[in-house]
């Protein structure tokens, strides 16, 4: 490690660095099948870097289409069991889960920052808080089932194939696995290639749980396992968080079939400022809303919609606050915006803005120096931007913000409307009743009136429109893991 | 005839956007009677000429339907449950029609179409009273951790198409279609492809009952060919496979069209037919929830201390 600097003024923060000494990282990986790690049956192997270095963390097993087939089967094995369990010996299993990641959160944030590059600030104040409330949260439905309104006795689907993204590796497992074992489905599941370390870490919690052989299996590789998987026979649900065109495929791919399927996609959230709002709340929650995790957040509020009176007024102090973030090594606790998750999603967001520029839209970056190794992009606006311009269609999925202005209520919701997509919305006006009004009009999931970004494991989250179908999260998660 | 008085024949037309046009295309196909009725028409006697919908008409229903989405999902649900009571109202005025219509097209004996439509009524009954009940059923405020309260509303999807099923040409359809619009969808819906004259007649119930034009839509026709445009229509968000039940490939394709914006697909289920349960049976709230959303609106409570009032 290089020795820390000196502040380079009194003003500035010195460096506080989290220790990654917490964690161990095993130079190679397998395939966790059936309560043990196994090579992948072809051998393949492949490798995921830290994005903030481009050091390899470490090597893992390459599923293939025999692995998927091994894995499914384990399940199905595990299935027979797992699902007679009364609900009250599922539901301890489940704590133990949580509280063993409360234990060991420390490593896990740490791994989780390490592998996918956002600061160990969200990873350890965010990520891990919510990892663990999931699995607290869906513990405690395995044994209140008859009581969650499907009727007496629901039956869980079976095998769950679960595809999930690099942007919340661990958070995105616990939202797929917590409630598909409390419903008493077992599970296999692969994370994304670039961010697989937290999912084979979790592997060793389901061990040190005792959970039995098969229940949760997990395969690291690359779209061609998750098609696998998706397309495997015996699985009989698939839940998937990703790109809309994936989801597209995926819900082509199981046309006419039995399986149920929730999909969560992309977005394209508009921040609706008014004129009443107050400025320095909206600002941050507008930084929140499009700078969380980068940017890299299927539900940012990555169209700020501002009420044109106000317009000058929100930039400036927006701006102003953009200059204050600080990009850098994402284990350093001062850290807001860490780095961009691999090299092919920087070229992306950075495509993306390129045709922001070239379709006239005026840009503005905050001053703040890039590292020189690894993947960074520094937070960016963009204003005069209309409906037709791409980076106010298209999701950027990096720390990239459109804004666009209006003058009525009406204009507001319609250009929010505008949009394939409906995943989530936000409002900041001081008006009880124009929150209650356009909230009602608004075609999204989840609207944040004066606030944005919240989670809760109690609360439903998905999409309308090209955004997905189904809901995770709260009662209404349950129903994609039941026959109902 | 015998009594030397000739009858006057009804011409059948589509219900689209609360008007009743022929098919734009000009096409019609001729409808018989199923089976030895009770009514004046015996097995594969000439009943009328229905009007054969085209794409274009399909296409022409969704943009009605849109049309009337705002104003419908916007009423309030006391007001939908009133709109479709007036529904059952209008039915039951009509009802010896509609004994005779289910009759021919089902080839039922006058008592058993009698409970059919009777069915269908009482029907209507029951999803008029759902509209304002099914928001506390599947909603509700949600327990954060945190300075927060938040709320979760069942919402409309928007423009659902629902293929009706084949047999049941009046209880199944009204099963249908019922259910998505109580909820606030609007509906294009395609009538039974070999049955659908008394669909075609409840679009007079319909149009008569203070249901705003648009908010459902009627078309008879070959299913297979209004749903490949319903299906793969961009401005459709949800499709109900019902009425392709007995052809795998056809729902296939239909559910691989609809993946292209991600339309909310209810696949078919075996309720029609001979291998069904049959219409009859309790509904319950599948086909309420089919077409819904979930939002969650949060909003700040400020931090009240631990466990609020302490009185």
């Amino acid at each position: 490690m290089a020795s820390t600097p000196a502040p380079a003024s009194a003003f500035d923060y010195a460096p506080a660095p989290e220790s990654r000494s917490v964690v161990d990282i095993a130079p190679s990986y397998g395939l966790f099948i059936d309560g043990e790690f196994t090579e992948a049956a072809g051998g393949k192997v492949f490798k995921t870097v830290s994005p903030s270095t481009e050091e390899v963390l470490s090597e893992v097993a390459r599923a293939g289409a025999e692995d998927v087939d091994r894995a499914v089967k384990a399940a199905r094995k595990a299935f027979e069991k797992w699902s007679a369990l009364p609900g009250s010996e599922r539901a301890k299993y489940l704590f133990r889960i949580a509280r063993i990641i409360q234990e060991r959160s420390r490593e896990l944030a740490v791994l989780e920052t390490l592998d996918n590059g956002k600061p160990i600030r969200e990873t350890r104040d965010a990520d891990l808080p919510l990892v663990a409330a999931h699995f607290f949260y869906y513990a405690g439905w395995a044994d209140k089932l008859d009581h969650a309104g499907y009727g007496a006795n629901p039956r869980p689907l079976g095998v769950a194939g679960q595809v999930i993204p690099w942007n919340f590796p661990l958070l995105m497992l616990a939202w797929k696995i917590a409630p598909a074992l409390a419903t008493g489905n077992t599970v296999v599941l692969k994370p994304a290639e670039t961010t697989p370390l937290s999912a084979l870490f979790f592997a060793d919690v389901c061990r040190q749980a005792g959970l039995p052989r098969g229940v949760v299996n997990i395969l690291t590789g690359y779209g061609d396992a998750g098609s696998a998987l998706v397309g495997h026979p015996d699985v009989d649900k698939v839940a998937f968080t990703g790109s809309t065109a994936v989801g597209k495929a995926i819900a082509r791919q199981i046309a006419g079939t039995d399986k149920r399927a929730t999909l969560e996609l992309g977005g394209k959230g508009a921040n609706i400022v008014f004129d009443d709002a107050p400025v320095d709340q909206a600002v941050e929650g507008i930084v929140t809303g499009i700078f969380f995790n980068q940017g890299q957040v299927c539900c940012a509020g990555s169209r700020l919609l501002v009420q044109e009176s106000v317009h000058d007024e929100v930039l400036h102090a927006l701006k102003r606050r953009l200059t204050t973030l600080r990009l850098g090594d994402p284990l350093d606790k001062n850290t807001d915006i860490g780095a961009i998750n691999s090299a092919e999603q920087l070229a992306r967001i950075t495509a993306l803005t390129e045709t922001g520029e070239a379709e006239g839209a005026e840009r503005w970056t905050a001053p703040c120096e890039l590292p020189s190794t690894g993947y960074w992009f520094a937070p960016t606006l963009f204003t005069g931007v209309t409906q037709a311009h791409t980076v106010a269609r298209d999701e950027i999925f990096g720390p990239v913000l459109s804004v666009l202005t209006f003058r009525t209520p009406d204009e507001a919701v319609a250009k929010a409307n505008n949009s394939q997509y409906g995943l989530s919305a936000g409002i900041w006006t001081e008006k009880g009743s124009r929150i209650l009004a356009v909230a009602n009009k608004l075609r999204a999931g989840v609207v944040w009136a004066n606030t944005f970004n919240k989670f809760d494991p109690t609360s439903p989250f998905g999409g309308y429109k090209e955004s997905g179908y189904g809901r995770e999260g709260g009662r209404h998660g349950l129903e994609a893991y039941l026959d109902v | 005839m015998s009594d030397g008085r000739l009858s006057v024949f009804k011409t059948y037309k589509l219900y689209v956007g609360g008007k009743f046009p022929r098919s734009e295309s000009g096409r019609v196909y001729e409808v018989s009677a199923k089976g030895s009725a009770a009514g004046a028409a015996g097995k594969g006697t000439w009943l009328a000429n229905a009007p054969q919908a085209s794409r274009k008409d399909a296409r022409d229903a969704v943009v009605a339907a849109r049309k009337a989405f705002g104003g419908w999902s916007g009423a309030t649900a006391y007001n939908r449950g009133q709109v479709l009571y007036r529904v059952a109202e209008m039915l039951e005025g009509r009802r010896e029609q509609f004994v005779r219509e289910v009759a021919e097209a089902e080839g039922l004996s006058k008592s058993k179409a009698a409970a059919v439509v009777d069915a269908a009524i009482d029907r209507w009954v029951w999803y008029a009273g759902w509209t304002d009940k099914i928001g506390q059923v599947v909603g509700g405020a949600n327990p954060v951790a945190g300075p927060f309260f938040n709320l979760s509303t069942p919402e409309p999807t928007g423009v659902v198409a629902v293929l009706a099923p084949q047999e049941s040409s009046l209880l199944g359809l009204v099963s249908v279609v019922a259910p998505v619009i109580a909820t606030g969808n609007t509906a294009v819906v395609v009538t039974s492809a070999g049955r659908p004259l008394p669909a075609l007649s409840l679009g007079e119930v319909l149009a008569t009952s203070d249901l705003p034009g648009g908010v459902v839509n009627i078309l008879s026709g070959r299913t297979a060919e209004l749903a490949a445009p319903l299906a793969s229509h961009q401005d459709v968000n949800g499709i109900d496979l019902t009425g392709v039940a007995g052809d795998a490939a056809l729902a296939k394709e239909l559910e691989a069209a609809a993946a292209e914006n991600l339309k909310r697909v209810r696949r078919p289920q075996t309720v029609d037919g001979a291998g069904g349960a049959g219409w009859s049976a309790d509904p319950g709230t599948h086909r309420l929830t089919a077409f819904l959303e979930t939002k969650t609106v949060w909003h700040p409570t400020g931090a009240l201390g631990a466990s609020g009032s302490s009185y």
